[in-house]
């Protein structure tokens, strides 16, 4: 089978139409997942296709319908939660850490939690701060979960049935800025959905990321060629757990890393990032670790606020040149 | 007052001069020695140049083995001045405060050194313990990756200069140093040679010299000239008639090792007209002309394998025709066998260029920075000149001048000309 040329939202798509015919226990929750086909049009034409029984839109409240999907997955079956952004998805918090991600271990293994659960998130399309923020560290924190970054085609089409194979309660964060995007789907996923993977190679500087920088650090880098400075790019894919030998392998291969990552930089994924390559990667450095973060203010509503608070092309090179001199 | 160390280290010997290479020791450890005296042979890519000390002492330590190369400002070595040593204030400001500490501390930020053996910074034969390599790399700031190489392949990192954060040594600076230890054939007789031995023989300068080398060199201080520089540009057409006679006549009874070039007459009316001319004669630095004190002129000497050298004929004002014509030979003859010493590349005042008998009419030089002129000497030839409203033939020579405008302009620059004319015609008081 060819690659086929689709949007980041289409490919979404594809990934939950195979999911739900693939297994009756598959379905669908979430607020206005049915009649208004998500409101990032996500799952539209899907309650026509698979039925109000398996497309089921719920009321304003995570906290419950998280809840609701916990125990469905305890129950046998093997429910996708749709959480519209991630800022919302702090309601459900208390369902999510305190009882989806400890289960397993409270019972000592005789329950599992098989809990898929979506959710937009990212700045970017003027949506203020409390539609805006990155707060996927939050659960990357969290022993228990896994917490997934698709940031290509390929992985927003194939993730969702590698998180439904997991007996683990899985997080996946779609970043809002790509669901319009084109791009090529291939015929089988890129990898298993913990690994990270090298998107371009380099020797001189790792740039490591995931999700909606992505494409800002790939352009970064073709900017940094023209200058003759070769910088691989790393793309995490999984947020928890972290792949540590590839991001590992990449510091040792170029001796310099920049962080991208579009949560604020105190208490950020990029700085656990940042400590794990102090304790394992630190005689391969030939510079400090600098990171790229979102500005330490609630997302901004002005197009031109929100952008000068987001990580952007320009910094992610300046930051990376920095670098190299040492600085 | 306490003796002070200085350390030895890779002269500058000029400004595109990034690395040099030890090829010989001259002086052993103990050895005293004068200010001024050769110490050792550096290779550059303007050849073998021979290393003076800055000071009047006793050589403490020796710390590189030759045929290692090192970035400029690399430690060498260390020399203990004696204590009545002038030197020059404003070059020695650190080494008052150590003074006044009264303590023989060395002048750098490196560790003092006390009886260990030289670190050889090639692959030794018996790998030095962890924590010697650890004392030797946890004085400087370095990077962590550097740190984990210098442990590894036992470098020692004192004498390198760090490009990083105040002067952190990072991956690149120590390239040319692991370049070298994995270039090095035998290492192992290199590790354990002396410092102070002969036995490794020193790179012939025609044998090493990179041409790719030279010409960036070239490159780079032309082009900072073209830069920096506001050239003017002026020419003279001088009757040689009488100068060549008196040439010939002078030649006529000497042995042919000993005769006249006309070159060295050039040189010697230069010399003895420039402390008339003193914004002819220095270098601007800093936004400043500093006029010089005395008349080095740098004589360019073509290489038969390409490039140039620009060796200085030292206080070239004071010396007999006879002399200028030995200190003409003698750098010739050691700007194509290497082995110039350093003084001679750098101090020149005022640059000096021939373009030879089968060049062209004139040349016009371009400024050899931080100097701020250069007399061009095109190819001597038999051409009509008018006087007195006859046709003449006449020896003549196009002379130019390219100077700083910065500094003069072209109404001294011509008149410098035409005093040169002068002189030429009077070549016995020469």
């Amino acid at each position: 089978m060819a690659s086929e040329t689709m949007s980041y939202r289409e490919a979404l798509r594809a990934g939950l139409e195979e999911a739900l015919n693939q297994d009756p226990r598959v379905f669908l929750m979430g607020e206005d997942v049915g009649r208004y086909g998500g409101c990032y049009a996500v799952s539209k034409g899907l309650l026509a296709q698979f039925g109000a029984e398996r497309i089921i839109d719920t009321p304003l409240c995570e906290s419950g319908f998280v809840g609701v999907g916990i125990g469905a997955a305890l129950g046998g079956m093997r429910p996708i939660v749709e959480v519209m952004t991630v800022n919302f998805s702090l309601l459900a918090m208390d369902q999510i850490v305190n009882t989806a991600a400890t289960l397993r271990h409270m019972s000592g293994g005789q329950f599992h939690v098989p809990l898929v659960i979506r959710m937009a998130c990212g700045a970017g399309r003027q949506l203020a701060a409390q539609h805006s923020h990155s707060w996927e560290n939050f659960y990357a924190h969290i022993p228990g979960l896994k917490v997934l970054s698709p940031a290509t085609h390929s992985d927003a089409r194939y993730m969702l049935g590698q998180a439904l194979a997991d007996p683990n309660p899985v997080l996946i964060f779609e970043h809002v800025m790509l669901l319009n995007e084109p791009g090529t789907v291939p015929d089988k996923p890129d990898a298993p959905m913990e690994t990270a993977l090298i998107r371009r190679p380099g020797t001189d500087i790792s740039l490591i990321t995931y999700g909606g920088n992505l494409p800002k650090a790939l352009t970064a880098a073709e900017q940094l060629q023209q200058d003759g400075i070769s910088a691989e790019v790393v793309d995490l894919r999984c947020l928890r757990p972290l792949d540590k030998p590839t991001l590992l392998n990449s510091v040792r291969k170029t001796h310099r890393a920049v962080l991208i990552d579009e949560g604020w930089q105190t208490g950020s994924l990029a700085g656990e990032i940042s400590a794990i390559i102090m304790e394992d990667g630190f005689w391969s450095l030939d510079a400090p670790v600098r990171r790229v973060c979102s500005a330490e203010v609630p997302i901004p509503y002005p197009r031109h606020l929100e952008q000068a608070a987001l990580p952007q092309v320009e910094q992610i090179v300046t930051t990376a040149k920095a670098v190299m001199e040492g600085r | 007052m306490a003796r002070q160390s200085f350390d030895i280290v890779m002269p500058s010997l000029g400004a595109d001069m990034r690395d040099g290479t030890l090829t010989e020791w001259l002086v052993a450890e103990g050895d005293h020695v004068s200010k001024g005296d050769s110490i050792a042979v550096i290779e550059t890519n303007k050849g073998a140049i021979e290393m003076e000390s800055y000071y009047s002492g006793t050589i403490n330590r020796l710390l590189v083995q030759p045929m290692l190369t090192l970035p400029v400002g690399a430690i060498l070595g260390t020399i203990d001045a004696d204590s009545n040593t002038e030197t020059d204030a404003e070059e020695n400001a650190d080494a008052d405060i150590v003074t006044d500490n009264e303590q023989p501390v060395s002048q750098s930020i490196s560790p003092p050194i006390h009886n260990e053996p030289p670190i050889v910074p090639v692959v030794s034969t018996a790998p030095a313990t962890e924590t010697s390599v650890r004392a030797l790399t946890s004085q400087r700031l370095a990077s962590p990756i550097v740190r984990a190489l210098a442990q590894q392949q036992q470098l020692d990192l004192r004498g390198i200069s760090g490009s990083g954060p105040q002067g952190a040594i990072l991956l690149k600076d120590i390239q040319t140093l692991l370049q070298a230890q994995s270039a090095a054939s035998s290492p192992s007789e290199a590790a354990t040679a002396a410092p102070s031995s002969k036995a490794v023989t020193p790179k012939t300068a025609t044998s090493s010299r990179d041409s790719n080398a030279m010409r960036e060199a070239i490159a780079a201080a032309m082009e900072k000239s073209k830069r920096e520089i506001p050239h003017y540009y002026l020419s003279h057409e001088i009757d040689l008639s009488v100068a060549k006679q008196w040439l010939s006549q002078e030649n006529a009874g000497r042995d042919p090792d000993d005769r006249l070039l006309l070159t060295a007459l050039l040189i010697k009316a230069v010399a003895i007209l420039l402390p008339r001319f003193p914004a002819l004669n220095g270098h601007y630095l800093d936004g400043r002309f500093e006029p010089a004190p005395a008349i080095h002129i740098g004589t360019v000497i073509s290489l038969r394998e390409g490039g140039l050298m620009v060796p200085a004929i030292h206080h070239a004002d004071q010396l007999s025709l006879n002399d200028t014509m030995l200190a003409l030979r003698d750098i010739s003859q050691r700007s194509r066998t290497g082995r110039l010493r350093s003084s001679e590349l750098t101090d020149a005042t005022i640059t000096l260029t021939h373009i030879g008998d089968r060049g062209s009419d004139s040349v016009f030089g371009v400024i050899y920075p931080p100097q701020v002129a250069i007399l061009g000497f095109g190819r001597l030839r038999q051409s009509p000149l008018v006087k007195q409203g006859q046709i003449n033939i006449c020896d003549t020579m196009t002379v130019t001048l390219s100077a700083d405008h910065r500094v003069s302009d072209g109404i001294q620059g011509a008149k410098f000309l035409h005093a040169l004319s002068q002189q030429l015609q009077q070549p016995e008081l020469l």
